[in-house]
């Protein structure tokens, strides 16, 4: 097998690890489902009357950046708690594989939720158009890519139920201006190719500097 | 590294440039016609500003290296740069509200993108103590800490790509600050403040990496010694 091939297939290996565990355990993605809901419901009673559409928009990005957080807070807890992390980095594969397996399988979470959240947007607040979910989308690949980075730093910190907020929310910053445009702003094909040259900067820097988050 | 003598001596260099940018500044060049004497805070917020990003950027190149070459000296080089630069983003916060209040009457502006760039990242880098400090010392903090800093120096375009384009929705009239042209006392009392506060960020980072590097050696005897 070819080099490329043998790398997918270690990252395909590592990201199904993590959905079957999550199938049986079940302890994220419930939560999370749950979560963007309450959020939403929540909304409703935060915005004052009479608010427009956009103002609306920018709470289903709140509901989509929290709703991540509480994802990416638990997205290694499996390695720390049986100690598998040493396991994965001693494995002959490529370490940023195990970056990118997790954050496909982040990114898997966050889409469920998010196949939830934008229809129960679209029900209870303001319609949502293609662009929109495009921004999700890119968007999503952002956070997942950025926060299973920052997640893996919080995880060898002391309180990193509390750090890892603290280390996401700025670097979220961009990819909240990016789908709020893309789904308030006419010109919205701006805000996706921006969200798109965010994702490409942060998954490149993220792939090139996993490995050094993770070894001892 | 440069011998440690030349300290005073920077040090001394740095206070009489920032004594000469005090008065070339207030006293040399001329008042501005449009915003008057407030203006005069544009020698110090702009310089201040220019000094962070610089400081930010030492602060990441020190941790490319960390990662690139190895040592641990340079782990204790990149956050004293990110240390200093930290201080210089909190100053440009607070120069730059103090304008925004001359200048415009109100203490915070969204509109003015170099302020909101700076909230950012100040935010990103106050993370970057919070990681630090919670992390157990050794080469993986090392490493993650140059790896945060390094996500800092990719975040300062791209959120000043990103606040330029927010301002196209959350302000839909572009602020511009185009003043009258600059005339040549306004330039050379910028530049001398500039360089007094790069020296300045200098001077400061030597004696933070002196006082770190005593510290960490002073924890080595006493572990040594227990």
């Amino acid at each position: 097998m070819s080099g490329i091939a043998l790398y997918a297939t270690d990252v395909i290996a590592l990201a199904r690890k993590d959905l079957r565990l999550e199938l049986r355990a079940r302890d994220t993605l419930p939560a999370m489902l749950l979560f963007v809901l309450s959020t939403l419901a929540v909304f409703h009673f935060a915005l004052p009357a009479g608010t427009d559409r956009d103002a609306a928009y920018g709470l289903l990005w709140i509901a989509i950046i929290f709703t991540a957080l509480l994802g990416l807070a638990r997205a290694w807890a499996p390695e720390r708690e049986g100690g598998a992390l040493d396991g994965l980095v001693l494995a002959p594969c490529d370490r940023s594989a195990i970056w990118l397996g997790k954050s496909l399988a982040t990114l898997a979470f966050l889409g469920a939720a998010e196949l939830v959240a934008v229809p129960a947007f679209a029900l209870f607040f303001a319609p949502v158009d293609l662009v929109a979910v495009a921004g999700v989308a890119l968007a999503s690949i952002g956070i997942c890519a950025v926060g299973s980075l920052l997640a893996a730093m919080a995880a060898a910190s002391r309180g990193r139920e509390v750090i890892l907020p603290l280390l996401f929310l700025p670097l979220a910053i961009p990819l909240v201006v990016g789908g709020v445009g893309a789904g308030i702003s006419p010109n919205g094909a701006t805000y996706l190719s921006f969200l798109g040259l965010y994702d490409l900067v942060f998954a490149i820097l993220a792939w090139a500097t996993f490995e050094y988050v993770v070894t001892e | 590294m440069s011998s440690r003598n030349n300290l005073p001596l920077l040090a001394f260099l740095t206070a009489g440039l920032l004594g000469l940018g005090v008065v070339l500044a207030f006293v040399v060049a001329p008042e501005d016609a449009d915003q008057g004497i407030s203006q005069k805070i544009f020698y110090f917020h702009v310089p201040i500003a220019l000094t962070a990003y610089a400081c930010f950027g030492l602060g990441a190149w020190k941790a490319l290296r960390l990662l690139w070459v190895g040592g641990e000296r340079r782990d204790l080089e990149s956050y004293t740069w990110i240390h200093q630069g930290t201080i210089f983003g909190a100053l440009t916060l607070i120069t730059g509200s103090i304008w925004a209040r001359a200048s415009w009457g109100v203490w915070w502006s969204w509109g003015s993108n170099q302020l909101v760039l700076f909230l950012v990242l100040v935010l990103f880098y106050c993370a970057y103590f919070m990681l630090r400090f919670s992390v157990d010392e050794g080469a993986r903090r090392e490493r993650i800490c140059a790896v945060y800093a390094l996500f800092g120096v990719a975040l300062i375009p791209v959120s000043f790509f990103a606040i330029r384009l927010a301002s196209d929705f959350i302000h839909p009239t572009v602020f511009t600050r185009s003043g009258p042209q600059m005339t040549h006392t306004m330039f050379t009392a910028f530049l001398v403040c500039w360089a007094a506060l790069t020296l300045l960020a200098y001077v400061m980072y030597r004696v933070e990496l002196v006082g770190k590097r005593t510290d960490a050696h002073l924890r080595e005897l006493r572990e040594a010694l227990t």
